[in-house]
């Protein structure tokens, strides 16, 4: 009846008193009551969002002057915070689209969560492109709309453009893909409450979920679509981010290997940001049963895979850079890593490349402290990546004369942590009052991969060959046999 | 008019659950719905559903993405405003292609999601038939149309029921019609 799974493969639900009630309990738990470092951190980076709007009311008061660009450097943080923003946004959908179309079943405890942070992360990363065109009242026009000046239309030959269509197609692709997944749990959610007012509002975000036949069949359709059609549209989106870049006559950006580092790269820094989330969330509502320390592994699984591309893809450039034979693309590279941003490359070699390397060792991939220091290590080394393909790549262009250097300005910091603050109250809203963890997906794999199943597949294998296929599960077993 | 009275069996465990759902089916018993708090693999196949035509639905509305992007650019850049720029072709095929796609999911997406929540009777506020809170939580239902049952049949599906491991089995009647 269900899919076969190997009894030496690790549960993905711990805990031996674990059935269908206790993960309703366990789950919804954390929308029933308000913890006081809850409320702390809520306020806190609240506040801070508050001083992100200050920011962007200053830029838009004063001009882009505000910031730190000068006549050189006419792209800085905001677009390494754009970039970096959508990158984090990226493992949301690769959790739930390729993983589900992969049937791992790893993805059931962390999916809902990394869904959330890839809306909110695309909701930081869109402000930035969209304040930096300084006349922001102007930004619909970035879109093909019927006007009465020609009427003239954009340039569908720009990657800008090409970007303005993947990012809010990709922005509202996921917000169908999450609240389609939302609404069987709201829905137990609905069915458990008390009060009334509770129940007013779950029952309409609810939309009036039954769990019926009919629409579970329609609601697996639709997911196994939707993770089809993300599947490419997140490769799609962060290639033609690369495109901003690659598709101009930049020394340093001009490189076709851009499109496939780009999208490792935000898988990399999007996973790194989904375990400091999860790391932060299974201690604060103690969710240690359903995201285990065998769901941390396999993310860090793929942190090693994808760091260990994007440092292949850093020396393949300096590889063609070398080869192309190309004096001024040789220079540009020479710069980037022996001129004066040469504190930004080391840190991000150093963050991106070589730290990832501990977990080729399990009991690093299994550790708990070092998966978050790890964590908090790629999200700035990918930082400083995009950090130093823009500000490096532009500083000393073919003009000694105009070579420049980039400070940021109170501004650019108040935007940038500005916008740490929005992501991080966003997703602490989210975690209060939204099911962190799809209940329903964990509960359709209870029978096959959580321990109470193991335990009771284990017992009958055990009667029949001897006690022999019983190993795993030993200690609870043995104590069972002799009651 | 809609049925008001209905018989609620209760089930606990998947795979009970499934197995009762084939034999209460091969017995010849109507079953009216199927209530469960996840999906149960293997549950369309036991109650006989036809396979849902909601990939179809995604697949023409993606096909309307499609044509609508590369006639609307093709419109714009030959037609409506044709621009030089730099020289390069007034109808360039292959940078029309990331938008065609991007819009083409973005179609498919939004028509499909909408399709489904009109089929399934999904909108917010809609207040559904709760035929027992904790099919939402840790139980499976099977719902009975009781209205012109006698009470003899009644009685059959209700031990048909407890002999297929039911936990729970009773009656639920509506006073007010479906919305």
């Amino acid at each position: 009846m269900h899919a076969y799974e190997s009894e030496f493969r690790e549960p993905l639900i711990n805990g031996l008193d674990k059935n269908y009630t206790k993960i309703t309990d366990d789950l919804v738990a954390p929308t029933e009551r308000m913890s006081a470092m809850w409320l702390i951190s809520t306020l806190l980076t609240g506040a801070g969002a508050l001083f992100f709007v200050f920011c962007l009311g200053w830029t838009v008061w004063f001009g882009i002057g505000t910031w730190g660009l000068n006549k050189t450097i006419g792209w800085a943080w905001d677009i390494t915070n754009f970039v970096w923003w959508i990158g984090i946004g990226h493992a949301g959908t690769l959790i739930s689209a390729i993983l589900l179309l992969f049937r791992q079943r790893y993805r059931t405890g962390i999916n809902r969560a990394a869904e959330a942070m890839t809306i909110f992360a695309v909701i930081c990363a869109g402000m930035f492109p969209v304040f930096h065109m300084g006349r922001v009242w102007d930004a619909p026009f970035i879109f093909p709309i019927p006007n009465t000046r020609g009427p003239v239309w954009p340039n569908f030959n720009s990657p800008l453009l090409w970007d303005v269509f993947a990012i809010s197609t990709y922005f509202s692709v996921s917000l169908l893909f999450w609240y389609s997944g939302l609404l069987p749990d709201f829905a137990t959610i609905r069915d458990r409450s008390k009060g009334k007012f509770r129940k007013w509002i779950y029952n309409i975000a609810a939309f009036g979920w039954t769990g019926s036949a009919k629409q579970w069949q329609r609601f697996e359709s639709l997911s196994l679509v939707l993770a089809a059609l993300s599947t490419p549209l997140v490769l799609s989106v962060h290639t033609i981010v690369s495109f901003d870049f690659a598709t101009s006559v930049i020394p340093g950006w001009h490189t076709t290997i851009f499109p496939p580092y780009f999208v490792a790269g935000a898988i990399f820094s999007g996973f790194a940001m989904v375990e400091t989330l999860m790391l932060i969330v299974r201690k604060l509502f103690n969710l240690e049963d359903y995201i285990t320390i065998n769901h941390i592994e396999s993310m860090n699984k793929i942190i090693v895979l994808t760091g260990s591309i994007v440092g292949i893809a850093y020396l393949t450039e300096l590889f063609m850079a070398w080869y192309s034979g190309y004096l001024y693309e040789q220079f540009a590279f020479y710069n980037r890593i022996l001129g004066k941003y040469l504190w930004a490359y080391a840190l991000m070699m150093s963050c991106n490349v070589l730290s990832p390397q501990l977990y080729w060792f399990k009991s690093m991939r299994r550790n708990i402290y070092v998966t978050f220091i790890l964590s908090i290590f790629v999200n700035i080394g990918m930082w400083f990546e995009r950090f130093v393909i823009i500000v490096t790549s532009l500083a000393d262009d073919y003009l000694p004369s105009s070579w420049a250097y980039f400070s940021p300005t109170w501004v650019d910091i108040g935007i940038y942590t500005g916008s740490i603050s929005v992501f991080l109250f966003l997703f602490l809203l989210f975690s209060r009052f939204f099911p962190t963890i799809a209940i329903a997906e964990v509960k359709s794999i209870f029978r096959t991969s959580s321990e109470v199943a193991k335990a009771e597949r284990a017992k009958k294998e055990g009667a029949a060959h001897g006690g022999f296929m019983g190993f795993q599960h030993v200690g609870p077993l043995d104590k069972d046999a002799k009651n | 008019m809609a049925s008001n009275k209905f018989i609620v069996g209760l089930w606990d465990h998947e795979e009970v659950y499934l197995h009762a759902v084939e034999h209460i089916r091969h017995e010849g018993i109507e079953i009216y719905d199927s209530l469960t708090p996840f999906p149960v693999h293997g549950l369309d196949e036991a109650l006989g559903l036809k396979e849902t035509r909601l990939h179809s639905a995604g697949f023409l509305f993606g096909a309307t993405g499609t044509t609508l992007a590369l006639t609307f650019m093709s419109w714009v850049m030959t037609t409506n405003y044709p621009l030089d720029f730099g020289g390069k072709p007034y109808w360039p095929l292959p940078s029309f292609i990331p938008i065609t796609f991007e819009m083409t999911v973005l179609f498919s997406a939004w028509g499909m999601t909408l399709t489904y929540l009109v089929r399934n009777k999904l909108w917010p506020g809609r207040v559904p038939r709760i035929f027992d809170t904790r099919t939402t939580d840790d139980r499976l239902a099977l719902i009975f149309d009781a209205e012109k049952l006698s009470e003899s049949q009644i009685s059959n599906i209700k031990a048909m029921c407890k002999s297929q491991g039911a936990i729970d089995v009773k009656d639920k009647v509506f006073t007010e019609n479906e919305a």
